[in-house]
């Protein structure tokens, strides 16, 4: 379980996270939603390490992981969008990270199967095109099997086979008992995948539970005309 | 230790793919070549091109380092989700994009001097040169390292690096002449020593000069000099002046780095 206790971050004159606390349940996939600059990467950098908060803490199944390291050996992450050096193979950065990692690749083929990445291992970083870097992603993310999960916009760029099969897997994490944490802008995905919500605006949680109850709270049938609702009702002030 | 020498292996595999570091290596080749060449005296060619390493060095090291840090944020993103500590991560890409220069510049001029049927072994000047160009790379992407982190904007931190440049190799002497010339009525040599060991570039060509015994041309500032650097005190000074320019920066990048949001 990945708690946060109170949670502080300001870039210079802007206040990102505004008194975050709560908690990931483990088993579940939860869905961080919100406009642009609401803190979605925030949280997810702040969990990595990436960003380090003004106050308060974050805990990784009771313990503290600030300044600490060693604890991101069980965290997979898939950036919004990755980089790898540029003169490196596709196979030779899966031998770097899991050099660096200290583990050992379980050669699980079926992972570089669905997300099509045979014909890319010979090929240089610089030769690969946008989607096939976030297949890469995808897959070191994926491939040393993490309990946490986290996925940037996982799907963004990627082509409706690599998608679809991509979800099929997150599905299956999920199965697993993983703690999986994902962003995206693509309402229905959220619907396909997410069993909890938790809402951002402005550096603030205006929702956090499951995605049935925030549907059925506004009255709507689709989660995207929900959180219109909420993100209007927000900006007029009157949501509590 | 495990994880630097890690981290290492895996820049200097991609850096010596670079086609920049290529470049860089045939330009000092060319350079060498030409240079010991065309002119008959080694110990001019020597000097032409040191006077060549003292502007080229800190100018490429400063700007490799620099967008190397500001082009690598992401990859060094990827890097620190891994479990891997900071400090290891800074050494390592800081150790992997210097040594490549560095190598870089070895390489073309050993094999310059080789092919122009010198031996390096030999000549002195060429391997005090050596000594030199490596000390200043070392120094120069540390400080480009320390600018690239400390300023998230990428035109500001290459700004600061090229005024540092400038500041350096350029601007410093022109206010130490200044200095010499309108205090000329004053005994300010020792001022004008201690300005010098200010300066890293300034300190790497005192030390070639004086191994060229050229400073007895250069009047009783010169001798100042040469006895100075020439004593096991101003050796000493000299060598930690250099040492803190290399170390004072890796701390403040540390620093930065440690301290960093990405």
């Amino acid at each position: 379980m990945i708690t946060f206790k109170n949670l502080e971050k300001k870039f210079g004159k802007f206040h990102v996270l505004k008194n975050i606390s709560l908690k990931v349940q483990p088993g579940k996939i939860t869905a961080i939603v919100g406009p642009n600059g609401s803190g979605k990467t925030t949280i997810i950098k702040s969990i990595l390490g990436l960003v380090k908060p003004d106050s308060g803490d974050i805990l990784i199944d009771d313990k503290s992981i600030l300044d600490k390291y060693l604890y991101r050996k069980n965290i997979g992450y898939m950036p919004q969008s990755a980089s790898f050096p540029e003169n490196l193979t596709v196979q030779e950065v899966i031998k770097m990270i899991a050099d660096l990692r200290n583990d050992i690749i379980d050669i699980e083929s079926s992972l570089i199967e669905i997300l099509n990445l045979i014909p890319e291992m010979n090929k240089q970083i610089k030769n690969l095109s946008g989607g096939n870097k976030q297949k890469l992603s995808a897959y070191i993310a994926l491939i040393f099997n993490p309990l946490i999960i986290i996925l940037d916009e996982p799907t963004a760029g990627l082509d409706p086979v690599a998608s679809s099969n991509l979800k099929q897997r997150i599905l299956e994490e999920r199965t697993k008992g993983k703690t999986i944490i994902l962003t995206s802008h693509i309402m229905s995905e959220i619907e396909e995948l997410a069993d909890n919500i938790l809402f951002l605006i402005d550096g603030r949680i205006v929702f956090d539970g499951e995605v049935k109850d925030l549907i059925e709270s506004s009255g709507e049938q689709k989660l995207e005309k929900a959180i219109a609702n909420m993100m209007t009702e927000n900006a007029n002030g009157t949501y509590n | 230790m495990e994880l630097i020498t890690k981290i290492i292996k895996f820049e200097l595999s991609n850096t010596f793919r670079s086609k920049w570091i290529i470049v860089y290596s045939a330009f000092f080749l060319l350079l060498t070549f030409l240079l010991f060449n065309f002119e008959e005296d080694t110990n001019k060619a020597a000097l032409s091109l040191m006077n060549i390493v003292l502007i080229v060095i800190p100018l490429v090291s400063l700007i490799f380092g620099t967008m190397y840090v500001y082009n690598s944020l992401d990859y060094i993103q990827m890097v620190l989700c891994q479990p891997i500590n900071r400090k290891s991560l800074f050494v390592g890409l800081y150790l992997g994009n210097s040594i490549p220069i560095a190598s870089g510049f070895l390489f073309g001029t050993l094999l310059g001097t080789i092919l122009s049927g010198y031996s390096f072994i030999d000549n002195k000047s060429i391997l005090i040169l050596i000594v030199i160009g490596f000390a200043l790379t070392f120094i120069f992407t540390a400080i480009a390292f320390w600018i690239a982190i400390k300023f998230s904007d990428k035109a500001r931190g290459l700004g600061v690096s090229i005024i540092i440049w400038l500041m350096l190799s350029v601007v410093y002497d022109g206010l130490v002449l200044f200095l010499i010339y309108y205090f000329r009525e004053y005994p300010i040599e020792n001022i004008v020593l201690g300005v010098s060991l200010l300066n890293p570039i300034d300190l790497a060509r005192i030390f070639f000069i004086l191994d060229f015994n050229v400073s007895a041309l250069m009047g009783y500032t010169g001798a100042l000099f040469n006895k100075f650097f020439g004593s096991s005190l101003g050796t000493i000074l000299s060598i930690a002046m250099m040492f803190l320019w290399f170390v004072v920066p890796i701390l403040l990048g540390l620093k930065s780095f440690y301290k960093k949001d990405f």
